[in-house]
């Protein structure tokens, strides 16, 4: 017959010189895309001190102390950062078990939903009331039941986050292409085959990018948590308020940035996460052209 | 597949079926595929072991549950190792005639009965799974049906070797061309050996000098394997190149309106094409179809 060993010339091979001028290109492209908000950094700095110096007289200056004093009052000073950082670090801990517990079973859940369509029907409208009710209205209530420690923290963690989780993976692992369930079906795949080899790696970008909504939530929720529950070690919450109580202007503004770059941190290793596990074959992880 | 898996899954299937098998008409552990969904009526049948017939439709009529008439009163026969192309309209019912061969639809009235063996079915889409590397796409159908890695790595270099995609195991499929994907899905199918081979116009969306390559492998395989086929196409030339009877459907519902025997040997060549006879057939079909879609 006719078919050949020969790697056929249908094969898309970029020559080598148009390669290395798109990787110049993307070194351009790189370099903007750090320079752009550093520039914007840059211009958030100079309104800063211009608000601290111009417009603030002396004695109200703790409403907006200029950066150099925060960084100097609120990072440098040993026994400050050190009682930040933690409060930080319990309030991550709550953030990363609540965030655990929200992924088994924001999975688990859309999981179920999938076997049977009365599952679903039966499931996903309380799902959607778990995302209405106002988290802060029902705190007190978890705090009344299951006290004003840890677990709590990680209740309200856990409810904040819940809801994305489970609306990606649904949609995820609903998005299977029909002619591919065909393909399935033919072959006679059990529902576990199926759920294994076609449905949860289809559903992976999506699953990938409710965790990564779900794990700055998660920081929301734990912060939410320390302002209520006021057990156990105090949370970055808990200090951002006592700060503020006692008018330190400069350690609450270093609470707050160091909070904000944990919420920073923990989008960005879901993003990696991300690119490890849908690896390069999604169109999302594609480098833009 | 092994053995043992074949019988044991067909046994079930003959539990499943109301009638019950008799040994000398049916022989147990012959048919493949156990009924997709269950009907009232029991539609499919046994092929009493007579070498010459691989799939046959009696009296199939099809109606959707929308009350849209697909298929009305086709009868069909493909010969075991013959060709059989099926041209017609758009929406006239030809792929729904191979979801029913396949089981993955069932009929409204009639009977499909299928010879034992395997089923191939290469679909529209190349439907690769775009996280699967070639290699692992084309060892999936093997992997579902529980066939131990080391049989089904080699089955799989079999119908890579066969498909021309010998050093692109490890490419995604997102890397090839549309060509290149279709014959990964071809090989796919091919590492179950199928008796039957079923095409829902695969080379429908391709270029036409990588749709006639194809064609030129298909048949390769084809004269090769010596598999039962059934083409659905859209295109005259394609199916009178690869078939040896062509069947021209009317316009929903789908019936058969004409029968074309294509009176060239195999192995066939390229050059087949500009033959004037082959030329004066394909026009031939070219002409019923026309007839019917006023």
């Amino acid at each position: 017959m006719s078919v050949s060993t020969a790697p056929p010339s249908e094969q898309r091979a970029p020559a080598a010189p148009e390669v290395s001028r798109r990787r110049e290109a993307n070194r351009g492209r790189a370099i903007a895309q750090i320079a752009a908000p550093v520039v914007v950094f840059l211009l958030v700095l100079l309104v800063w001190l211009f608000i601290s110096y111009v417009l603030l007289e002396p004695r109200r200056r703790f409403l907006m102390p200029p950066p150099q004093d925060v960084v100097v009052v609120g990072l440098l000073n040993p026994a400050n950062s050190s009682e930040i950082l933690a409060a930080l670090w319990s309030t991550t801990q709550v953030a990363i078990v609540g965030l655990a517990v929200a992924i088994v079973i924001g999975t688990i859940i859309p999981i179920l939903m999938i076997q049977a369509q009365w599952i679903e029907w039966s499931i996903y409208p309380w799902a959607v009331v778990l995302q209405t009710i106002p988290i802060l209205a029902i705190v007190p209530l978890i705090g009344f039941w299951f006290q004003f420690g840890f677990s709590s923290r990680v209740l309200v963690c856990v409810l904040i986050s819940l809801f994305p989780i489970i609306t990606n993976t649904l949609f995820g692992l609903k998005s299977s292409d029909q002619s591919h369930h065909d393909l399935f079906t033919l072959q006679r795949a059990t529902r576990l085959q199926r759920l294994l080899k076609l449905q949860l790696p289809g559903a992976l970008p999506a699953i990938v990018s409710g965790w990564r909504i779900a794990a700055g939530l998660s920081v929301v929720g734990a912060i939410v948590g320390d302002f209520f529950f006021r057990q156990g070690d105090p949370g970055i919450g808990r200090l951002i308020d006592d700060y503020r109580a006692r008018l330190q202007a400069e350690q609450l503004f270093a609470a707050v940035a160091l909070s904000s770059i944990l919420g920073l941190l923990v989008f960005w290793g879901f993003g990696f996460l991300g690119h490890v596990l849908v690896g390069s074959w999604h169109e999302s992880q594609r480098p833009s052209e | 597949m092994p053995e043992s898996v074949t019988s044991c899954k067909a046994c079930t299937w003959a539990l499943r079926t109301k009638r019950p098998p008799r040994p000398d008409l049916y022989p147990v552990g012959v048919l493949e595929r156990p009924a997709v969904q269950t009907t009232s009526v029991d539609h499919y049948g046994l092929l009493a072991p007579r070498a010459d017939v691989a799939l046959a439709f009696e009296h199939v009529s099809k109606t959707f549950p929308d009350g849209t008439q697909a298929l009305d009163d086709v009868s069909l026969d493909v010969a075991a190792g013959e060709m059989v192309a099926i041209v017609g309209p758009s929406g006239c019912g030809k792929s729904t005639l191979l979801r029913l061969a396949s089981r993955l639809s069932s009929p409204s009235a009639g009977e499909i009965r299928v010879a034992q063996g395997n089923l191939g079915y290469v679909f529209q889409d190349p439907t690769l799974l775009p996280w699967r590397t070639v290699q692992s796409n084309v060892e999936l159908l093997a992997e579902l049906a529980g066939v131990p890695k080391a049989e089904r790595a080699r089955l799989a270099a079999d119908a890579i070797a066969l498909t021309g995609l010998v050093g692109f195991e490890n490419h995604r499929p997102r890397a090839l061309s549309g060509g290149m994907r279709m014959r990964v899905s071809l090989a796919r199918s091919l590492t179950m050996r199928p008796r039957i081979f079923l095409f829902d116009e695969p080379f429908g969306a391709l270029d036409e000098i990588t749709r006639e390559r194809l064609n030129g492998e298909l048949l390769g395989l084809f004269e090769r394997e010596q598999f039962a086929g059934l083409f659905v196409t859209h295109s005259v030339s394609e199916a009178a190149f690869l078939a040896s009877r062509v069947v021209v459907m009317s316009p929903r519902p789908g019936s058969i309106v004409a029968e074309v025997a294509i009176p060239f040997a195999y192995p066939r060549s390229p050059e087949l094409r500009f033959d004037p006879d082959f030329a004066a057939t394909a026009g031939q079909i070219s002409a019923r179809l026309r007839a019917n879609l006023t």
